[in-house]
Parts: structure tokens; C-alpha cells; sequence
């Protein structure tokens, strides 16, 4: 272990971990604004009750998002202040345009909309909401730039005397091939996964009330029929989400084969070119690719992938690594001397980590996909859905399939990358702070990883909480048209 | 792709670093207002934050406390995350130098703004005295510790600290704990207690009102004596001018004002006093700092300034445009928040836990 693979680690648990909260955070926000636009709109008072129901569950994990956001602004430079020095120029702006344009939005309309209930005209509530839900988008807009730049970096020159990159073109950074296909493809994955919560929950509200009603009298109708107009909303944007997830990135591999074509013959673990190349569905061997021992391949499929012709030529890692050291050997050496260039012999990433990653994610996608489109139908025309046993486990499944999809897709992303911070430019290792000990880092990734240990079992359980409560009794809170001085607040911390 | 610099940009640069061009001083100035924005907003949600075991006398105090500051303080802490991320953009150096060098003092700033987060929002969302106790435990840590380490690196800022010729800090832990650097913490807190007890006096109903302005009296007084000792001690030993001496000018007046119209009940002047005590302060360590935006203590040639720390002109154009257009904008939503929720909260205001919140019989935790 040494001061740069704990700060991977690091930046790497940090980020998965934050990672669960800001698609439900993206998701969520924009299927509240729905609702309660669908409230405002018919005056029906089940929107109102899902609006808020929805609306609690979804601030209970915005609170988690925010409090471990802050963290990963603040670790480019507690832990990779080279990388900081030496890319500042140009990933500083989107950074500082994301907090200036998007933050601000996100929390101040948040803010006016958790504490605006009954105190703001209604109109000016939903417009609230429908702000924040804008501020998330921008902000994915801008993290996206900052990222797809290390990706593919565009719109830049190499100042060598100072040691560093410097912006020459914004535009190019903005509409950058990469984000142009990563932006949509990440916004649609947030969008599925708010849906599969929405509709796990409920899901789960039916199986429960269903049952119930075998053993009591109560009428538990119309909260049964709210809850399946959720379920049937939730598993709706599933599924129109999920194909649009798989269309985009459909799009994303055919540019991502173009700018960072190791990434693709990593994730085949293909060694050698290969025309037509095959798709393997799964390997068993020995993963250095020395030796396979059973695998399942779908013939034309990765040359469809990367190129979009069924017999397009896929390149190999060992012929792009010769290719690679031809090119970047001596742009290394001028850059960062030619010591650099001995401490990157090869430029392919973890094949295991980038083969596996690749595959749970497209896996988990079409998942959702089926789920999705499964549950819409299995509810048509006012069916009900199942009351077995069955049931239950499968609305816990459904939430985390799309939530590991957005993990594995940007665990293989940022993986396939190495060993580049930035992609052609800038080697992982020559990012690392110089200054920062092994025992900082000790310390502060046993801080981090005992916090967000903990504060990841508070969320959850408070969550099925809130989840268990079920919809809220809104006839009590008819919005009152006198401003009395005395009442207390709708809402209160 | 990489087009390596022309002869021609190198002399351009070379002349740059002779003087800070106006767009390097245009950043200066964006990187002090929104540090000095974080703390006179920021700083009374920490003064509220830290007093909740001092002031509050029950839990529905406690919660006419928290819900002063419950709409707004989100929006304030974004300030420090712009703050940061301009310091990222406009000067790449200062923000690598500053973030790693001070690795564990912002380590514990982290845990504080963390933990301080999660317990606003969650706090009541059980109705069990153990649970909010806990999780006030966390808005008193999360207050105290980012308010202390604030100042702590500020007065290591404007001191200076030994960096390499990399610009990396050479120092310890224990470099940064010394008496100026402490003394700049605590005038921190104490500033951020007395504009945050003006702030409850200011936004509160009934009992709660009294007290805090009581306590602001008396903790002001004792903050105006350590903030004339940090800024006589920075002015005569750091940066002898009058860019300096008129803003602790600025400051001390502040503080006095505000201190009197507390005394006969004017909070809303009150409060101006204190953010112009903040002001004050900000603006002198700033104008002290400036050219220089990180000293080094051992080698004055190892240190950073906003020419050598700074991004490119094309850079700092474009943030500027946007900074322009924005601001305007972002200020004027903000504000808006503010009115919106201008109104006094007392004990009456409070309402009773949420149904949700009940914690079921016979479960504990």
C-alpha cells in the first residue's frame, strides 16, 4: 500500500458512496415536481398524499447527498493537488460554474420548498420544486463536463514550462462528444432509478394492504388504488428510462470506442483485433486472458457495440499498447521527464475489474428494462399484482438493480480510464498530493468509511420508516387563506 | 491534440508576472466576497448551532433555534463550495497548495459540515429525546469545529507557512496550531457566537429573545477584546498599511454598534454591526494577504501570489462573464428566501411531532 493506492481508495469509496444518493436525488426530484404539478393541475388529493409521501423519502436522502458532496470538491485537493495544479485551468471552471449556478438553485428552492408548504402561494410552491429538480440537471451537467474532459480532454494546450494544461477553447469543453452522450445517458439512469423506488414502495404498500384485507375489514380501496396508480407510474418511467438508458448507451460505446478504444477492448478482455469481434456474455478462465476455459459469446455483437457494423474491426489491447507507447512514451517524457515513462510500461487498465463492471451494468440496465416493462403489464386494465410471497424480495430487488447500474457503470468508467487521470495526458500517479502522509490518509479513510458506515444505516432504516408509514393524512392541512400570526408552521426542522 | 506553447505566449506570460494583471485582482476580490458571504451567513448558522446548548431551555426552544436558521442554511453553505471551487478555477495553485497542506484541520471541517447536515434534517424525524439529543451533539460539533478551523486556517493563510519550491507545505499538524493561528479561531468563534446570538434575538418570539440578547452582550464583549488584540497583532506584525487598518476600523466600529443596539433592543442594527464586524475582519486579512495569496514563512520565493497562482487570462474571462451574469441573479433568489421568511418564530410556532415520527412501542432504538 502506498499514499496513491489509498488515495484511490479512497476517492473511490467516497464516490460509490455518494454515488447512491445523487441518482435518487436527480430522479426524485424531477417525479415530486410531477406529481405535485399533477396535484396542482386536477386539485386530486392522492397526488397531494404521494407528493409529500414521496416528497419526505426523497429529502431524507437528499440530506445524505449534500453532507457527502462537500467532501469530493474538497478532495482534489486534499488529495490529488498535482492533478489540482496541473488540470486547475480548465477543471476548476466547471466545478465553480456548478456551485455558482447549480448549487445555489438546488438548495435555495429546496429550502423555500420544505419550508414553503401552505406559506407560499401554490403555484410559487411547485415552482420551487420544479427549480431545485433544474439545479440537479445542472449540476450533473457540469460534473459530467468536468469528467467527460478526463475522458476525452478537449479545447486545451500544454503549457510545458509551467507545468501544466490551459483552457483554449470552453466551447469545445462543453460539447465535448463525450458528454453530449454521457449527460443523457446519466439523467435517464437517475430517472429509472426514482421510478423503480417509486414503484418497489408501492409495490410493497400493495402486497401489504392486499394481505391485510384478507384479515380485517377495513376498506383500504382508495389507498390501494393510489398506490397502484404509483406503482404503474414508477414502473412506467422505468421502463421509458430504461430503453432510453440502453439507446444512449448504445451511443456512448460507439464514442467511447472512438476516444478511449482500450476501454473497449478492455471491457471484452480482448487481447488481439478481432473482425468480426464477439460478444461474451460470460468467462470462466483465467482473466489475464492467457487462458479461457468456458465462455457463452454472441457472435457480432461487440463490433456492433464499438463501431455499429456488424462486422466492424474491434482493436486489441496488446496492438493499442504498442500503438500507445509509440505515442505517448515521448509525449510522457516531455511533460513529466523520462523517468514517467518507465512507470507506465503498459496502458490497458484491470481487465477482471473493467470486464465484470461492463457487464453488470448493460446486465442490471436491461434488467430494469424487463422489470419495468413487466410490471406495467401485469397491472393493466385495474389487475392487481401478485399477493405471494414471491413478491416481496422482488420489490427489494427492484430499487437496487438500477442504483448498481449507476455504481458498476461508473466503477467500469473511471476504471477503464487508468492508468489515466486524465486520458492521454496525465498518468493516475503524478496526481497524488506529494505532502500528504500515510497517516493522514489512514486517518482520514478510517474516518470517512466509519461515518458513512454509519450514517448509511441511520438513512436506511429511517427510510423503511418512513417507507412503513405509508401516505400521509392531508385533510387536515387545507392551506389557510388567513396569514395568522399564531398558527404553528406546516413545517418545522 | 497538445500543441506546445509558442515563444510568443511565453513572453506574454513573463510580462504577466511582473504585475497582477486586473482580471488576476478582479478574482482576488471574488475569492475575499465569497469568503466573507460564507461567514456572515454561515457564521450566524454556526453561532445558532453552537449556542443550542446555552440559550435553548427545552426541546421546543431547541427547535425555535433550529428552525431560525432551517430554510436558509443550505444556501449559506453553498457559499463555501463556490468559495472553493473559484479559488479551484482562478487561482489552481492556492486551491492545491491550501487543500492539501491544511490535510486534517479540513478533514475535521468535512466531519463537521457532514454530521451538522445529516442532523438537521433528520433530528426530527424520531420522536425520541435520545435520538435528538445525539444528533444535537452533531449540530454542536458540526458548528464548533468548522467555525474554530476556519479561523485556524485563515490565520495560517495571512501568516504564511513553509512551503517547498513546488509550492507544497513542508509543515505538520502542529506548525499550523500556533498562538496566532489559535488566537484567529477563536476570535472566529467568539464573532460567530455573538452574530449568532444577535441573529436568535433578532428571529425569535418570547423568552429565547431575551436571553440571547443578554448573552450577546456579554460574549460580544469578550470577542471585541480578542478581535483588537488578532488585528493589532496582524496589522503591526503582517501588513502595516492603511488597505488594513481602515477595515479593522470598520470592524472594531461594528462591533460597538452592534453591541449597543443590542444593549437597547435595535436587533436588526445589531446584526448589521456584526456583519460589518465581519466584514471588517474578512477585509483586513484579505488586504493584508494581498498580492501574496499564501505566503511562505521559510522562503519568499517558495510562496504563492495571484500571479503565480493564478489561471489563464482566457480562463479567468469566461468565470468572469459567468460570475456577472450570475451573481446578480443568485442574490437576488437568495435574498428573496430571506423575506419570504422574515417572520419572528416563538415556542408557539412549534408544532407537535409529525404522526411519522412516533417511534413504536417497544422498540428501542
Amino acid at each position: 500500500m502506498d499514499v496513491e493506492t489509498l488515495s484511490r481508495w479512497q476517492f473511490g469509496i467516497t464516490t460509490v458512496y455518494h454515488f447512491f444518493f445523487v441518482p435518487i436525488t436527480i430522479g426524485m426530484s424531477m417525479l415530486v415536481a410531477v406529481l405535485q404539478t399533477l396535484w396542482v393541475r386536477t386539485g386530486k388529493e392522492r397526488y397531494l398524499k404521494l407528493t409529500k409521501f414521496y416528497g419526505k423519502l426523497f429529502l431524507i436522502n437528499f440530506a445524505l447527498g449534500v453532507a457527502t458532496g462537500i467532501v469530493q470538491e474538497f478532495q482534489f485537493g486534499m488529495n490529488w493537488s498535482e492533478y489540482s495544479r496541473f488540470v486547475g485551468d480548465i477543471f476548476g471552471a466547471p466545478l465553480a460554474l456548478e456551485g455558482l449556478l447549480a448549487f445555489f438553485l438546488e438548495s435555495t428552492f429546496l429550502g423555500l420548498w420544505i419550508f414553503g408548504w401552505d406559506r407560499i402561494p401554490r403555484k410559487l410552491h411547485l415552482m420551487s420544486i420544479w427549480l431545485a429538480a433544474i439545479g440537479t440537471w445542472l449540476s450533473a451537467a457540469f460534473i459530467l463536463a468536468a469528467n467527460s474532459w478526463m475522458q476525452n480532454p478537449v479545447g486545451f494546450t500544454v503549457d510545458v514550462e509551467r507545468g501544466r494544461a490551459e483552457l483554449t477553447d470552453f466551447v469545445a469543453v462543453l460539447t465535448n462528444p463525450v458528454l453530449l452522450v454521457t449527460f443523457p445517458h446519466q439523467i435517464l439512469a437517475c430517472l429509472m432509478t426514482a421510478g423503480a423506488l417509486v414503484a418497489a414502495i408501492a409495490g410493497w404498500h400493495m402486497w401489504r394492504l392486499a394481505r391485510a384485507e384478507r384479515d380485517t375489514t377495513a376498506d383500504p380501496t382508495e389507498e390501494i388504488a393510489t398506490h397502484r396508480w404509483a406503482l404503474r407510474f414508477g414502473a412506467g418511467v422505468m421502463a421509458v428510462a430504461g430503453l432510453g438508458v440502453i439507446i444512449s448507451g448504445d451511443l456512448q460505446g460507439k464514442v467511447m470506442y472512438e476516444v478511449q478504444p482500450m476501454k473497449m477492448a478492455a471491457a471484452e478482455a480482448l487481447y488481439e483485433s478481432e473482425s468480426p469481434a464477439a460478444f461474451s456474455l460470460f468467462t470462466v478462465g483465467t482473466l489475464d486472458g492467457s487462458e479461457e476455459i468456458f465462455s457463452v459469446k454472441a457472435t457480432h455483437i461487440l463490433s456492433f457495440l464499438a463501431t455499429g457494423t456488424l462486422d466492424g474491426e474491434v482493436v486489441g489491447i496488446n496492438p493499442l499498447n504498442q500503438e500507445y507507447r509509440e505515442i505517448y512514451h515521448a509525449q510522457l517524457a516531455e511533460i513529466y521527464g523520462p523517468e514517467v515513462v518507465d512507470q507506465m510500461p503498459a496502458f490497458n487498465p484491470n481487465i477482471a475489474v473493467t470486464y465484470w463492471s461492463f457487464r453488470l451494468m448493460m446486465g442490471l440496465g436491461i434488467v430494469c428494462l424487463l422489470i419495468g416493462m413487466a410490471t406495467v403489464w401485469f397491472t393493466r386494465r385495474g389487475k392487481l399484482p401478485p399477493t405471494s410471497r414471491l413478491w416481496l424480495p422482488m420489490m427489494v430487488a427492484f430499487p437496487l438493480a438500477p442504483l448498481l447500474a449507476n455504481s458498476f457503470g461508473w466503477i467500469f468508467t473511471e476504471m477503464g480510464r487508468q492508468p489515466w487521470l486524465v486520458f492521454g495526458l496525465m498518468p493516475t500517479f503524478t496526481g497524488v498530493s506529494p505532502g500528504t502522509s500515510m497517516a493522514d490518509i489512514i486517518i482520514s479513510l478510517s474516518v470517512f468509511t466509519v461515518i458513512y458506515g454509519v450514517l448509511g444505516v441511520i438513512e436506511v432504516r429511517l427510510l423503511l420508516k418512513y417507507i412503513r408509514a405509508g401516505l400521509p393524512d392531508v385533510s387536515a392541512q387545507e392551506p389557510s387563506t388567513t396569514d395568522s400570526e399564531d398558527e404553528p408552521l406546516s413545517f418545522a426542522y | 491534440m497538445t500543441t506546445l506553447m509558442t515563444p510568443m505566449t511565453t513572453l506574454i506570460a513573463m510580462e504577466v508576472a511582473a504585475a497582477p494583471s486586473t482580471l488576476q485582482v478582479v478574482w482576488f476580490c471574488l475569492v475575499a466576497v465569497l469568503f466573507l458571504g460564507y461567514f456572515v451567513l454561515e457564521g450566524f448558522d454556526f453561532g445558532v448551532g453552537m449556542l443550542l446548548p446555552v440559550l435553548a431551555r427545552d426541546e421546543k426552544e431547541r427547535r425555535v433555534m433550529i428552525n431560525t436558521i432551517g430554510p436558509v442554511w443550505d444556501g449559506n453553505e453553498v457559499w463555501v463550495l463556490v468559495a472553493g471551487g473559484a479559488m479551484f478555477a482562478a487561482f489552481p495553485e492556492w486551491y492545491a497548495t491550501l487543500f492539501s497542506g491544511f490535510y486534517l484541520p479540513l478533514l475535521l471541517i468535512l466531519v463537521g459540515l457532514i454530521v451538522r447536515a445529516v442532523a438537521f434534517e433528520y433530528r426530527s424525524k424520531r420522536d425520541d429525546a435520545q435520538w435528538r439529543r445525539r444528533w444535537d451533539w452533531c449540530i454542536i460539533a458540526g458548528s464548533v469545529l468548522p467555525a474554530l478551523l476556519w479561523g485556524v486556517a485563515f490565520g495560517n493563510i495571512v501568516r504564511g507557512v513553509p512551503l517547498d519550491a513546488n509550492h507544497t507545505y513542508t509543515g505538520s499538524l502542529l506548525t499550523l496550531l500556533n498562538p496566532f493561528a489559535l488566537l484567529a479561531g477563536l476570535v472566529m468563534v467568539g464573532l460567530f457566537l455573538t452574530h449568532g446570538a444577535v441573529f436568535i434575538a433578532l428571529k425569535t418570539l418570547g423568552d429565547i429573545r431575551g436571553r440571547a440578547r443578554r448573552l450577546a452582550g456579554r460574549v460580544g464583549l469578550a470577542t471585541a477584546v480578542a478581535l483588537v488584540g488578532l488585528a493589532t497583532w496582524h496589522n503591526l506584525a503582517l501588513a502595516n498599511t492603511a488597505l488594513v487598518w481602515m477595515p479593522t476600523g470598520i470592524a472594531a466600529v461594528g462591533l460597538l454598534f452592534g453591541l449597543l443596539a443590542n444593549r437597547v433592543g435595535r436587533e436588526g442594527w445589531a446584526f448589521v454591526g456584526t456583519a460589518l464586524t465581519i466584514f471588517g475582519l474578512v477585509i483586513t486579512l484579505f488586504g493584508g494577504l494581498f498580492p501574496d495569496v499564501m505566503p511562505a514563512s521559510n522562503n519568499p520565493a517558495h510562496g504563492l501570489t495571484v500571479v503565480n497562482a493564478s489561471s489563464t487570462p482566457y480562463t479567468l474571462t469566461i468565470m468572469t462573464w459567468a460570475a456577472a451574469i450570475a451573481t446578480p441573479v443568485v442574490l437576488a433568489y437568495q435574498g428573496w428566501t430571506y423575506w419570504i421568511f422574515r417572520k419572528r418564530i416563538g415556542v408557539h410556532h412549534i408544532p407537535d411531532p409529525t404522526p411519522e415520527s412516533a417511534v413504536p412501542q417497544g422498540s428501542r432504538t
